[in-house]
């Protein structure tokens, strides 16, 4: 290890080369890991979501009004002074700007009833008010409000003929809330000619326990037709595409950039094998066996992975953790926002991809040191 | 390791012959030799280069194998161990000295010395004690901590010799040791292995084209076309 310096320069060229390709895997991972915890952080335990059989969004949805007074009669459903805690929804999309590019965005408006923000824990105002019932007015969440142009509490929004004020912002601690705006859905019907239609039901249960009571109720009702679902199989089921696409894609491209740093570990080791020929030659000549000769140019590669590991996943983690930005819910068709999510899991990833990388590098140069004829390479210069 | 009979013979070289490939072209560079060295001696090799000096010091050191042939060293066929057994043989009963010396230039001298003890069970202590000691036979205690760009020729060689003796192997190779040095050093070299010939026993085989330092041996042997002889080459 201390004739490393010997060679700094390519040495410093396989460093770097594995840290540049850990930075993009463990960049490119964290989107996953971003949109997968904005999903996951939505789901409560207790908290389920009724949709219309057969509908794996709520885009795909339809319940009709009566169908959500039954929902909401079923038994398991906690209560408060207004009665039972289940939000009739109704989600639609409107195109907005963002504002990294000025493209436009589905961005998901959604229709809510008073207990709304009873069923949703995590809803929180934070700046503004809350608009007015029957009254033109939105708030939006602050995801939605820093990705998106236009949504400044005080601005307003154009849907269909009219402009609909924004007169507050809400958090939902980083769920996908953050990312949607909200109005009264009795305002919402007319103006997308719902009727009195709506997409969804949002209940929070008494227990987590009381699931399966109320799923039996809902499903053995002939009067209806719907998919009750926990909230957390619901977010994953909508996030499972947009995972698997963004680790598909990033492991792709950490596989093909990890290619060609293994080229440069073996250019590295390879190197640092030639130019150590007679010290590996002395060294045998002396009595030692192969195997500390392979474990010695292994652990010099593995050693200069670990460091680019080290440095590639730091960087990562610097740039990229908790940069905020959108992408598209292919189950929804509408933007959600996130933050890009570094998590130890995922730099434990990228080093052990920078190791796999330093032992591809230097398995080979490792097997040439030990298999060179030992009397040939004490002539070597 | 002892001699393997009661004439007290060392090393005993039987009808070797060595080829060398070099593309299609097959190079017989001994053919058919025989030698026999007695324990104790100090033997001096001479011959034009690419006679094969080198081929046979590294075939009786366990370096390289013969492509026909026998050598024994103290007893024990050394031509048909395996590559693992043969490297734990050498560091047991061979010390090599080479003519570029070949330290680790990242350890000083006493690590460089200490380097064969950790192939033995010694303990820390006792390896230091022994590499001290080497360095001090050679005359190098006080350069023990410097690294070898920090010593003269003549001192790396001399820390060559003390890498050398300090597992105290019976047989003690040496290509050219003073090959690199300049008449002051080399002679200081050659004191060296005199003294260690003499005064402690060592057997030593030493490849050297100076006839110089061929003379300081108790026998010349001269090497040409794969054979030896008692005569110098015309």
């Amino acid at each position: 290890m201390r004739s490393v310096s010997q060679r700094k320069g390519s040495s410093a060229a396989a460093l770097f080369g594995i840290a540049g390709v850990v930075a993009v895997m463990v960049g490119v991972l964290s989107i996953a890991q971003g949109v997968r915890k904005t999903m996951d952080g939505s789901a409560v335990d207790e908290n389920a979501i009724v949709l219309r059989s057969g509908a794996d969004s709520e885009m795909m949805s339809g319940l009709a009004g009566d169908d959500t007074r039954i929902i909401a009669e079923a038994p398991g459903i906690a209560r408060n002074g207004d009665g039972a805690l289940a939000s009739p929804e109704l989600f639609v999309i409107i195109n907005l700007p963002m504002r990294s590019t000025g493209t436009d965005a589905n961005v998901p408006l959604r229709g809510v009833q008073g207990q709304a923000t009873a069923v949703r824990d995590s809803f929180q105002l934070v700046a503004g008010r809350m608009f007015e019932w029957g009254l033109n007015e939105v708030i939006v969440g602050t995801g939605a409000q820093e990705e998106f142009a236009g949504l400044e509490i005080g601005s307003s929004i154009e849907v269909g003929q009219d402009n609909w004020p924004v007169v507050g912002a809400f958090s939902a601690r980083g769920g996908i809330a953050e990312s949607e705006i909200w109005v009264d859905a009795a305002v919402l019907q007319p103006a997308f000619r719902r009727g009195n239609s709506f997409q969804s039901v949002a209940v929070k249960l008494e227990s987590p326990q009381a699931y399966d009571e109320f799923k039996n109720s809902l499903t053995s009702d002939p009067r209806l037709n719907v998919k009750p679902q926990r909230e957390a199989e619901y977010y994953a089921s909508q996030s499972r595409t947009v995972y698997n696409m963004i680790t598909g894609l990033g492991t792709l491209i950490a596989v093909i950039m990890g290619l060609g740093a293994v080229f440069g570990a073996l250019n590295t080791m390879y190197t640092a094998v030639s130019s150590r020929t007679r010290e590996i030659a002395t060294l045998r000549a002396l009595g030692f066996h192969s195997t500390p000769v392979i474990i010695s140019v292994l652990s010099e590669s593995l050693v200069l992975a670990f460091a680019g590991g080290l440095i590639g996943a730091g960087l990562a983690w610097l740039a990229f953790d908790g940069f905020r930005a959108a992408t598209l819910n292919w189950s929804s068709f509408s933007a959600i926002t996130f933050a890009f999510d570094v998590n130890a899991d995922l730099l434990a990833q990228g080093i052990i991809f920078a190791l796999l990388i330093g032992l591809a590098g230097g398995l080979f140069p490792a097997i040439r040191a030990a298999r060179q004829p030992v009397a040939q390479a004490l002539r070597e210069l | 390791m002892t001699a393997d009979d009661a004439d007290g013979i060392l090393v005993r070289v039987g009808q070797v012959d060595k080829e060398f490939k070099r593309g299609s072209e097959v190079v017989h560079v001994l053919g058919g030799l025989d030698l026999e060295i007695p324990n104790g001696e100090f033997l001096a090799l001479m011959g034009p280069s690419g006679s094969g000096k080198s081929t046979l010091l590294n075939l009786i050191g366990g370096l390289d194998r013969p492509s026909e042939g026998s050598v024994e060293v103290g007893g024990q066929r050394v031509d048909q161990l395996s590559a693992r057994k043969l490297a734990t043989w050498r560091a047991r009963h061979v010390g090599l000295v080479f003519q570029f010396y070949n330290l680790m230039p990242v350890l000083n001298a006493q690590k460089n010395v200490e380097l064969p003890l950790l192939l033995t069970r010694l303990s820390r202590s006792e390896r230091k004690k022994r590499a001290s000691l080497a360095l001090d036979i050679v005359g190098l205690s006080h350069r023990a901590g410097h690294y070898p760009r920090q010593l003269s020729g003549g001192e790396q060689q001399r820390t060559g010799i003390a890498r050398a003796i300090v597992t105290d192997p019976t047989l003690l190779l040496c290509d050219e040791p003073t090959g690199d040095l300049d008449r002051k050093s080399g002679d200081e070299v050659l004191d060296l292995l005199q003294a260690l010939n003499k005064e402690q026993g060592k057997t030593i085989i030493m490849v050297t084209h100076d006839n110089h330092a061929a003379n300081r041996a108790s026998r010349i042997l001269y090497l040409n076309k794969g054979q030896l002889s008692i005569d110098p080459v015309d």
